[in-house]
């Protein structure tokens, strides 16, 4: 009945067992509030069925937020465990459980932290900087979402119901194989990956048409501004990798479920074709994340430097460059299997390159400062952090491109110290400057600014302390995911520097809580009335804060590449009154989420290998997609005269507010 | 103005579904890319030449050719002359032979299993099996798909809505033709020889 899942999945350890009840008393806690104020009506109506992308981005939004807690729990019990377990002593995490964290922690960080953070930021900024009312298809970002959730529920599950994968984040067979990882953790990796990547599958598809087809009149391509391109590229990089992900997880799990043979060490099987293959989509993945950080940095730059962009021209070319590059470096990931000298500096040779593009922009960026009127508000912040840590992280990787330097270092901590370097410097900050920046457009007020930087402070000289003592060690020869480490090594002191820089991050993202909630609290002073906080030149910000369901009563008509800084300095300022059409917008749906539940269980099935379960799931999904085509009452039309009214009361709104 | 967003959410749903199908050929050649590498890998099991009954393959092949172009004409009488029930006859044709594609597949695969020829014996059969089980799947997938896009046409006629359905099961349709020519040459041709 319950195939392989019997009440000694239970967790028996005191931690996994602590962390069952939090979630369960947070869980609860929730659940009682909603009924104690009556809210369950408001959330599912107004949040989980909406198909309005601003919605959809800050659910995406929450979802990485409270994973990266999971994530950085992770963290911090792996420095622990590494500052604990020398010599005689083991520390306080028997080896499987070791492992199964910093499994956790590498899928956590990468799948249910930075993608939903960066969906959450594409999702709110997207529509609006390219004059849009919606994305292409509404009702597939909305299950894109629930895709993304559930495979985070699955994750979390496997906390309380079995074990993780303890195979690492990529999870790279024949360790990941039937044979070594008889449990259900590798099945939990796989299902919650592939229901998740089938989200960003989509999602890709979606904001790749919405670019292309859904800009306002006007805006040509070279107008576009330089988030709109970098996720344009980060899109295609999705659409391009991720079928490879779901083939190369698909053929593992043949392998697991019905002993086929891909991955295996006998019978034909090639382990080394899934390295090739994941790294084909992994590598990619790298740049997926980073370039709408790029994106990010260009906007803040220029707004915050109070200058246009230098070298606009050259920050698109050196996208598509990296766009391209990023699909024939993988082979950098493996230089020890042993392709041959030849290959090996193929692949060398092409990862070097890919640091004159990065450097093109890195330039870019610092003459837009140069002799800007520059303001250092926190995202600015995040930016110059990021410009000094991400070109450290650069300069070692180039240094690991070198195959022969790469033999030594392979696998060492300071692979670990050069990828935290790029992803936090990057990729974290990224996302954080731009969190910070487009807060206000979203909710109507902005971040509190000193709680900001102090934020900031605390992650750039806490990753310093953190990781500068991990590239040492890994230049003295420690590998990574030591459970115990040999006494006589001397590795000891630099671990606990590492961990006193984990507690430094720790606080930072203490502080990170406190500043949403110090930030709601005191919201009524950081009211952004103006629709425009940061004297911007795209057209986010030339609708209201938060901008109205449809995002513009009138569809902008652009220009130029500065089109809000034209309405605002140029002579064509019209006083003119607008003139409203009827506007079609996508009516709520809980398909999504039906369809999301479905898939929920037909991986929770094929886990525990509940096969009526896996059927009813399977079958239920294609039910619903089939119910949902026959629905062709998908929209509502918004009367002119509504909008009318609506436009009225926000500029009133504004009134009172001034 | 009703008509223009129609065109412009059909013009939309068509495009993306082209990207749609260009990740899904990325699916296909991965999943080649491994056949490609574990073909020889027979540990002492059958090979390619062992196994494929070639009349069988070819007669397979020209019923799945025919249903593409049986499915055109649907297509044609959907765009062209606006037919409803053309369409509609065109469309049943296309889902029998389609049907008929799988059934023999599902044959194929019950023969070789009867044979002692499994998934579990190699990784060259993990390989076979799993590539051509994979179209096996689209196509099963294309035929759910064709059942209820023919409920809709009876239900709603060819409007703009069912039209722009019925372009976009084409591109999926034909595609999955073409990955076949690829799995009928590189498995079946190649592995004859």
């Amino acid at each position: 009945m319950f195939g392989n899942l019997t009440l000694s999945a239970l967790p028996h350890e005191p931690i996994t067992v602590g962390a069952g009840i939090f979630m369960a008393v947070a869980g609860a806690t929730i659940i009682s509030l909603l009924f104690y104020f009556k809210r369950w009506k408001w959330l599912w109506t107004e949040w989980l069925t909406s198909l309005d992308h601003k919605k959809i981005g800050v659910m995406y939004i929450i979802l990485a937020l409270v994973m990266l807690l999971r994530g950085f729990s992770d963290a911090i019990m792996m420095r622990l465990q590494q500052a604990l377990s020398v010599g005689d002593a083991f520390g306080y995490l028997p080896p499987e459980h070791y492992d199964q964290i910093f499994t956790a922690h590498g899928v956590i960080m990468i799948f249910f932290v930075a993608m939903p953070l960066m969906f959450g930021l594409i999702n709110l900024a997207v529509p609006l900087q390219i004059g849009a009312r919606d994305v292409a298809f509404p009702f597939l970002n909305s299950l894109s979402l629930w895709f993304t959730v559930v495979g985070a529920v699955l994750v979390n599950l496997s906390l309380v119901l079995g074990e993780f994968a303890a195979t690492g984040w990529l999870a790279y067979p024949p360790l990941s194989g039937i044979l070594y990882s008889p449990g259900v953790g590798v099945d939990y990796y796989i299902w919650a990956l592939q229901i998740a990547g089938a989200g960003s599958l989509l999602s890709g598809i979606n904001f790749f048409v919405t670019i292309l087809m859904m800009r306002c009149p006007g805006m040509t391509l070279m107008r576009m501004p330089v988030f709109v391109w970098t996720v344009f590229a980060s899109m295609t990089l999705v659409i391009i990798s991720f079928p490879i992900l779901t083939a190369t997880l698909g053929m593992l799990s043949l392998d697991r479920l019905l002993g086929m043979h891909f991955f295996t060490s006998d019978f034909g099987g090639n382990a080394m074709m899934y390295v090739n293959l994941i790294w084909a989509w992994g590598h990619p993945e790298v740049y997926i994340l980073v370039l709408p950080a790029f994106g990010i940095f260009s906007e803040v730059v220029s707004a915050f430097s109070h200058k246009k962009l230098f070298g606009y021209t050259t920050m698109i070319w050196a996208t598509i460059a990296i766009t391209f590059l990023s699909f024939v470096v993988w082979v950098h990931h493996f230089f020890t299997m042993g392709a041959g000298a030849n290959v090996n500096a193929f692949f060398g040779i092409m990862t070097m390159i890919i640091a004159i593009p990065t450097g093109v922009k890195v330039f870019n960026w610092l003459f837009t400062m140069f002799r800007g009127r520059i303001v250092f508000a926190s995202p600015m912040l995040w930016t110059i952090g990021f410009i000094f840590t991400f070109t450290i992280g650069g300069m070692s990787g180039v240094l690991l491109a070198v195959p022969g330097a790469d033999f030594q270092l392979h696998n060492s901590l300071f692979l670990i110290a050069h990828f935290h370097n790029v992803i936090i410097g990057g990729v974290v900050f990224g996302y954080f400057a731009g969190l910070t920046y487009w807060f206000p457009k979203i909710f109507g007020f902005k971040l509190n600014e000193r709680l900001g930087k102090a934020v900031f402070w605390h992650w750039i000289v806490g990753f310093f302390v953190a990781f500068v003592p991990l590239y040492i060690l890994g230049l003295m020869g420690m590998t990574r995911r030591l459970s115990h480490i040999d006494g006589s090594l001397g590795w000891q002191t630099l671990l606990y520097v590492a961990g006193i820089g984990v507690v430094i991050i720790g606080i930072g993202v203490a502080l990170q809580i406190l500043q949403l909630i110090i930030s709601i609290r005191d919201r009524r002073s950081n009211m952004d009335t103006t629709g425009d906080p940061w004297d911007g030149r795209t057209l986010e910000w030339s609708t209201s804060s938060p901008p109205p369901f449809y995002n513009f009563a009138v569809i902008p008509t652009v220009h130029g590449r500065h089109p809000f800084w034209d309405m605002k300095h140029g002579d064509s300022a019209k006083a003119e009154t607008p003139h409203y059409e009827d506007i079609h917008m996508p009516k709520n749906t809980a398909m999504g989420l039906y369809i999301a539940l479905s898939a929920f269980l037909f991986g929770f099935g094929l886990v525990w290998h509940i096969w009526w379960l896996a059927i009813a799931g399977a079958v239920s999904v294609v039910s619903l997609v089939i119910i949902r085509s026959f629905n062709y009452d998908t929209e509502y039309v918004v009367g002119a005269d509504e909008i009318a009214k609506i436009e009225v009361k926000t500029a009133q709104r504004k009134l009172q507010l001034l | 103005m009703t008509t223009d967003i129609l065109n412009t959410r059909e013009a939309k749903s068509i495009f993306g579904f082209w990207i749609y199908i260009m990740s899904d050929a990325l699916l296909f050649g991965s999943i080649f890319a491994t056949y490609a590498v574990l073909h020889n890998n027979v540990f002492g099991g059958p090979s390619a030449s062992d196994i494929f009954s070639m009349p069988f393959v070819l007669a397979e092949t020209l019923i799945l050719l025919a249903s593409s172009f049986t499915y055109g004409l649907a297509s044609l009488y959907a765009h062209h002359h606006n037919e409803k029930d053309k369409v509609v006859l065109w469309l049943v044709v296309t889902f029998l032979l389609g049907a008929t594609f799988i059934g023999m597949e599902l044959s194929e695969f019950a023969k070789l299993f009867q044979g002692g020829s499994s998934w579990q014996v190699s990784g060259f059969l993990s390989g076979f099996f799993t590539l051509v089980g994979t179209h096996g799947l689209h196509v099963t997938a294309g035929l759910i798909w064709m059942g209820s896009l023919l409920a809709q046409v009876l239900r709603h006629g060819l409007t703009v809505r069912t039209i722009g359905k019925i372009s976009n099961l084409g591109i999926f349709w034909h595609f999955l033709d073409i990955v076949w020519i690829f799995i009928f040459t590189f498995v079946y041709l190649m592995g004859a020889i």
